[in-house]
Parts: C-alpha cells; structure tokens; sequence
C-alpha cells in the first residue's frame, strides 16, 4: 500500500501588473497619469486633433469668443487658439521631455561618477555643481539662453533645450550622487573592482541601474520644471518665436493688448500650462512614493 | 443706446483720430493757449530700442536719433509748428542761387563744442566731406543724398558755400535732416569713427552716461548758443524693449512719454487707465516697412521667385487686420499714401504686389514658382525683435507666403543683430524699413538705389535703370513730369521686385500731461533735440 502523496497544488506565480498597482495605491498620480497620455496624444497627431491650422491668420475673426466653431476663442491674429494649444503641446513637450532627459541623464551619470571616484574628482565635480546650483534655475536659463544663438533644427531650438538642461544637470546630480553614495560601498561593486572590470562598467552596469529610481523621479518632475522655464521663456521673448505655437509665446505679445478684451487669449494658455505642470509634478510625487520602499507603508 | 467700456473706448479713439490726426493740425492754435514755461526738472523717456552705435551719419534707425539728437545741432532743420517749412540750427541765415546750384549758409557766432572748442566753417565742411565721401571704414547712410554736392567752401570762419554738381530739387530739406548732426573736425580727423563711440556735439545736453541695456542721460548744457534753452536740467532715456514694461512705465509714471509710436490697442490701454492725465497725438507716419530679398542670394537672384513672394500678399485684407492690432495701416507705393507725390490707388493695383484679386495674383505667384523651379522653396525671413510693428508683420508674411506653399522660418534679433545681419548680406529675405523724415521724393526713393551709391539698399541690387530715373526725378522741376518718373520708378522696382513697401505706418504718441512743448510730426526722427520741451509740474 502506498500511500497517496497529498497533492500539492502548484503554486500560481501571479506577475505583478505594475499599472494596476500604481493606479489602485497613487489614485492621483494616476490621474496625472492620463493628462500626461492625453498631452501626449494630441502633441503627437497634433495635424489630426487640431480643428484649424495653428498658423492660419483670419481677420475677419479677430478676438472671437469661444464658440461652437473655435471652442476656445481666438487671438488678435483671428487664429484659433484651440489648434495652437494642440500644437503648443508639441512644443511644451519636445522640449520639456527632451531639456528634462538630457539634464537629467548628464546629472546622474555625472552623479554616479562623482560617488564613484570620490577624492579630487567628487571634490571638482562638487564644486562645479555649486557653482551652477548658486542660480535659479529660471535665471541660469536666461543666462545661457541670451550668451547662445537660436540654432534651429526641425523647428526645434537646440540651444534653448540645452539652455534648460544645464540648469537641470546639477541638481540632479546631486541627488543621484547621494543614492549612488551608499550603492558604492556594496560588497558587489567591490566585488566588481576585485574582478578587474573597468571603471565605465562598474558604473554604467553595476552602480547606474541601481540609481534608477530617483533618476526617473527627477526626470518626471523636471519636465515639469522645463515645461515651465520654456513657457516663461517664450513669455519673456527668448524662447521659441511667433508665429509658433507656444503656450507661453500665447501669453506674451499681444495678450499683454488684449487681454482684457478677450480674456480667452490667457485663459486657456494660463490653464494649459498649469494643467501640464500640475500633472508632471504630481506624477512625479507619485512614482516616488511607489517606488520608494519607505512610502510603502 | 447702451454705452459700453469698449464703445466708449472707440468713441474715445475716433474722436482722438478725428481732432488730432491728419496733415493740418493746427499746431499754432496749439501753442497760443500754452501755459507760461517753467524751467528745470529732468525728463525721462522711453527708448523702444538701444542704438548700435552713437553716429547718426551711418544709421537710419530712431534708436540712434533719440538716444544721440540732444547732444548735437544741424546746420537747418524742420520747424515742427509749420512742418515742412525749414528754420536755422547751426545757420542763422542762408540765400539759395536762383539755378539752386550753390547754398550760403552764415553760422551763428562762438558757438561751442561740449569740449569747449569753437565750432567753425571746417566743422561743417568735415562732417559734409564725411557724409557724402565717408574714409574707409566709415559708413555714410546718406551718401547718395549728398553725392550732388560738387565743392564745399569755407571763405570764412562763419560762413559755408556749397557748390553743387547737379541740381537737387530739395537740397535746402536734406540740410535739414535731423540725421546730419555736425561734429568737430578734429574729432573725425583723428579718427573718422570717433562718433561711432563717442559724443562731442554742440547741443542743448551734454552726455552724461550710457549704460548698456538701462539708460542714456544727458545734462542742460549751460554754453548752449540758443540763449534761455534748454528749459530742462537734463534727461534720460530709458530702453524698455519690451512693449508690456514700456507701457508699465507709462501708465506708472516712471517715464513720461515714448516718442516713437505705440499701437491703437496701447493707446486704447493707456486711455482706459490714465483718463485726463495722458495725451495721445496721432499722425500718418512717413515710415513703411519693406520686404526685401537679398539679391546676390540663391534663389532670390531670380526675378520670378522676387515677384511670386509679392505677389502671395493680400495688402489690402492685411491692411484692415493689422491696423487694429498694431502701428500699420494704410496700403502705398515708395511714397508715403496721401502725400502729394503719392500714387494714386487706381494705378496702384495694376502694379505687381498690389493687385486687389488676391485669389488670381496667387495662382500667378504659384506659376511663377514652378517656372523657376522652386515650388518647395524654404527661407529665413529675418526680422526685428520690436514687438511693434515687426512681430505682426512677421507673423502675417508667415502666413501669406504658407498660402502659395512656401516655408517660412521667422527669426526676430536685436537691433544690432539685425542691422548687422542686414547690412553684410548674410539675409535671405528680411522686413526692412524705409525710415524717412519727410515726403520729398528724393529722400524716399534713394533707398532704392544701387548698392554702390545707397548702402542702405539692403536688397543690395545694382540697378543702372533705376539709378538713372532717379537722377532725372531729382533734376526736373516740373511737378507733373517729376510725378512721372516717380511712377516709372516705382513701376520698374516693383517690377524687379527687389524689395517693396509692406504697408504703411499710423503714429500714436503718448505723453503725460506735464510734459509741454514736445511737438508732433509725420516723424519720429523730427523733434528729437528736446530743447523747447519744458515739464509742468
């Protein structure tokens, strides 16, 4: 007689659905989430949402209120300022996305550098990031802004993005510099010493993945940062120019005229900006909060 | 009928057009109920734009007139109150031979520099010889003006005799252009770009200081040779590049006044807040802006791709459009609309650019292209970072030349920038301005001459036709015939289409009531000496 070994049930591995999981524990963040997807949406088939042609002057339709035919008004120009918020949001999000990624990038490989060397390079490293830090990051944009010429690519100005980057690079240095402090003294990253493996290995597959979560942190809400130094850049006339469609370039010129006239002229623009800026900021506080072990509980 | 903020905002504006615009302003009815001047107090100002250099001899922008024209004298100028009639400066007294082929002028007496040199009849002679044959490194925006100019004698210290080459029909005018302030001889001797950086005139202010980005200021010259002048203990102009901040000022009274021009949404902005304590003045300007394509550029060489780009523009829907978001407004020739030299605007529209069928002139325009092979054709248009007019006229080109397909890339720099961009040939097609001080033809059209005798022809055509009607139009003195070659003028540049009048500027000027004796004129480049404006506070 044998005796029946009880069954034992296969366990079933369920994969964690990382979205669910967000959107059930950061409900905001979720929300954020979906104002991010649908920026994004209309930045990219901006040609398909937009009703009119962001660019199109029509006199006869001056100042016009919002209505069922320009849901949200239009400018002194008689453009619609619906089809230039659509296609504002391309602007806003080409250079926020790419200001915020290359800053942020820079930052924490110059970040995980820094921990890693240690000595004179952390030292000289340091300071240049004091340096850069001593400024507001608005005006440090300014500064580099105004020394660089507009170098146009693809309608794109290369030099503004890289006039946001900079000021973004070093704060995110120095936080991906803390985290990669204690990611450096792992008995792994010796191990990798002791096994003779090159510095950029060390730090690009052992030490870099590991910084992961604060980069993308400071990544998400620098966009938010960049979104609001390019508007308040166009705002201020030395970011992208008319007749491009710019949320803060819609604010500047002649809304200053006529906003008292048609308040649309800022209404929109004002909320868009801010919509923007709320999501990316909360999305940012979000992801945080998901991935950092401490908010868990 | 219920009276609104905005109907009572037109009404305000019209009856504003109304009372103090147009040509016969009766400035001397003005004047006659002016309360008693009271002298000193400082004046500060708003300057729209920072000069590229301190010369008005090689500029044609006001930034440089206003920021500079108090520091110095001209040998005649515009007397405003009776404007175009001409009064002394520097010449108390001058005769005109009856063949106007030679000019006496008599200088006032010990007049000194701001260095306390006396000024004398080789100053003058100097800075003409410099005017209309500038050294090497030297540039004379007013070359062709004075290239008429045969000899200059100086018989004696008090006394200059122009001999001219060739008759010019509006010498004694081009005298008194406020651009040709006289400067020592010494000074440009020593070095002919001394004025370029530095100021030694003989004008009612003496220069104090220049802070780049801030402020220009200068002080009541107490050696001024016009006895009792200025009434002000000095000045300062302010740069307020931005129209938001400049309004600011304005409407705060951190400055009192800008004498440029603002547009009819500023007035109306200035009018609403400011009540009874501002005063608008508003004039027709002798001012246009241009479109110009840079000649030895590919492929604005080609006269059919010059006249496609004309042709895409709707002058006349633009016209409506933009005068009521900015300082343009009315559709003309090379000559300023409603002047007496002015082409009328039944021949107007049969001249290419001008054509009230815009559907038709575009389908022309798009043919045009494809001949010339550029159906895809992609360019910069270079333009001023003013907001007031250059943005809006910008955007508009934008969108007209869209309309036959072209791809336009709007780039706005400062004024330096971009008059150096300009001025080395380094545009492809830019908005320029014609920047004139009065209607006289040989004034408005010398713009259009041959790079080699007009350098501030920016389209940098070489034209020996059009340099020829010139000639002959300076030289004739029957109106009628005169009238004919201007057409034939304008018809053969518009036919090249090397660079043509977009529209036409409308001046609004705003001052607060406590400044006295600043006097309106068809020019921001007229009356910018200050010495007469006096503050009643």
């Amino acid at each position: 007689m044998t005796i029946a070994a009880p069954a034992v049930p296969t366990p079933r591995i369920r994969e964690p659905n990382w979205f669910l999981d967000f959107c059930r524990q950061q409900p905001l963040g979720a929300v954020s989430f979906v104002i991010i997807c649908c920026m994004m949406f209309a930045g990219i088939f901006s040609r398909l949402v937009a009703p009119y042609d962001p660019l199109d002057i029509d006199f006869a339709s001056i100042l016009g209120a919002p209505s069922w035919e320009h849901p949200c008004g239009t400018d002194a120009y008689g453009r619609d300022i619906c089809s230039r918020l659509i296609f504002g949001s391309r602007t806003a999000l080409v250079i926020g996305f790419t200001s915020s990624f290359i800053g942020s990038t820079l930052g924490a490989v110059l970040g995980v550098a820094s921990a890693y060397f240690g000595g004179r390079i952390d030292n000289w490293i340091q300071r240049f990031m004091d340096i850069l830090l001593a400024f507001p990051l608005i005006v440090l944009a300014l500064v580099v802004v105004a020394a660089l010429r507009k170098f146009v690519i693809g309608g794109v100005d290369v030099n503004l993005i890289f006039a946001i980057a900079i000021p973004i690079l070093p704060r995110v240095a120095r936080v991906v510099r803390a985290a990669a402090l204690s990611v450096r003294v792992m008995p792994y990253v010796d191990a990798a010493r002791a096994a003779g493996y090159s510095d950029t290995r060390i730090i690009f597959r052992h030490m870099a993945p590991n910084v992961v979560a604060p980069y993308l942190i400071m990544l998400t809400a620098f966009i938010a940062q960049a979104i609001l130094a390019e508007a308040s850049l166009s705002f201020l006339g030395l970011g992208v120019t008319e007749p491009t469609a710019a949320w803060g370039l819609m604010l500047s010129g002649n809304a200053a005229d006529f906003y008292r006239e048609a308040p649309w002229m800022i209404l929109f623009p004002g909320a868009a900006i801010s919509l923007a800026v709320f999501a990316f900021n909360l999305f940012g506080d979000s992801l945080r909060d998901y991935l950092d072990p401490r908010f868990r509980m | 009928m219920k009276i609104t903020r905005r109907t009572a905002l037109q009404g305000t504006a019209g009856a504003l057009a109304l009372g103090v615009g147009g040509f016969n302003f009766d400035f001397t009815k003005a004047e006659a109920q002016a309360p008693a001047v009271k002298r000193g107090g400082n004046l500060t100002f708003a300057i729209s734009a920072e000069t590229p250099h301190y010369d008005p001899a090689g500029s044609d922008t006001y930034a440089t007139l206003h920021f500079a024209a108090p520091f110095y004298s001209t040998l005649l100028r515009f007397n405003l109150s009776k404007f175009p009639a001409v009064e002394g400066d520097l010449a108390q007294s001058w005769t005109v031979s009856p063949d106007l082929m030679t000019y006496t002028f008599k200088l006032h007496p010990n007049v000194k520099f701001h260095d306390g040199s006396t000024l004398t009849s080789a100053d003058v002679k100097a800075t003409y010889d410099r005017l209309r044959n500038p050294p090497a490194g030297v540039v004379s925006t007013r070359k062709a003006t004075f290239a008429d100019i045969g000899t200059i004698e100086t018989p004696d210290a008090n006394t200059v005799i122009f001999k001219m080459k060739d008759v010019n029909a509006a010498m004694i005018e081009h005298f008194a252009s406020p651009w040709n302030v006289i400067y020592t001889a010494k000074d440009i001797t020593a070095d002919p770009n001394f004025p370029k950086t530095k100021v030694n005139g003989t004008g009612p202010f003496t220069f104090v200081e220049h802070v780049k980005g801030s402020h220009v200021s200068g002080k009541k010259n107490d050696g001024y040779f016009k006895k009792g002048l200025p009434y002000l203990d000095g000045w300062k102009g302010v740069f307020t590049l931005q129209a938001a901040a400049m309004l600011n000022a304005v409407q705060g009274g951190q400055v009192l006044g800008e004498f440029r021009g603002i547009s009819p949404a500023e007035r109306d902005r200035l009018v609403q807040t400011m009540g009874d304590k501002i005063r608008i003045e508003e004039q027709s300007w002798t001012l246009n802006l241009l479109v110009c394509f840079n000649v030895d550029k590919k492929p604005f060489d080609d006269v059919r791709v010059r006249k496609a780009l004309l042709m895409a523009i709707d002058r006349w829907g633009g016209s409506v459009g933009l005068s009521r978001i900015s300082t343009l407004r009315s559709v003309g020739g090379v000559v300023r609309p409603g002047s007496p030299m002015a082409t009328p605007e039944a021949d107007l529209v049969k001249l290419p650019g001008f054509s009230k069928d815009i559907k038709k002139s575009r389908e022309e325009a798009k043919k045009l292209l494809k001949e010339a092979g550029q159906e895809n054709l992609k360019f910069v248009l270079w333009n001023r970072n003013l907001a007031m007019p250059y943005t809006p006229a910008g955007i508009f080109l934008v969108d007209q030349w869209r309309q036959i397909g072209v791809e336009v890339e709007h780039k706005q720099s400062d004024t330096g920038a971009y008059l150096a961009t300009m001025n080395a040939g380094n545009h492809d097609v830019a908005i320029d301005f014609s920047n004139l001080f009065m209607d006289d033809t040989s004034l408005a059209l010398a713009k259009y001459l041959s790079v080699t005798r007009a350098p501030e022809n920016r389209s940098r055509s070489k034209d020996a036709e059009l340099d020829k009607l010139y000639d002959d139009h300076i030289r004739e003195r029957n109106p009628e015939k005169r009238k004919a070659l201007i057409r034939a003028f304008e018809k053969r540049l518009f036919e090249q289409a090397y660079q043509q009048p977009l529209l036409w500027w409308h001046r609004i000027v705003p001052t607060h009531k406590v400044l006295m004796g600043w006097k309106m004129s068809p020019s921001h480049n007229l009356g910018a000496q200050l010495e007469d404006v006096w503050l009643n506070a």
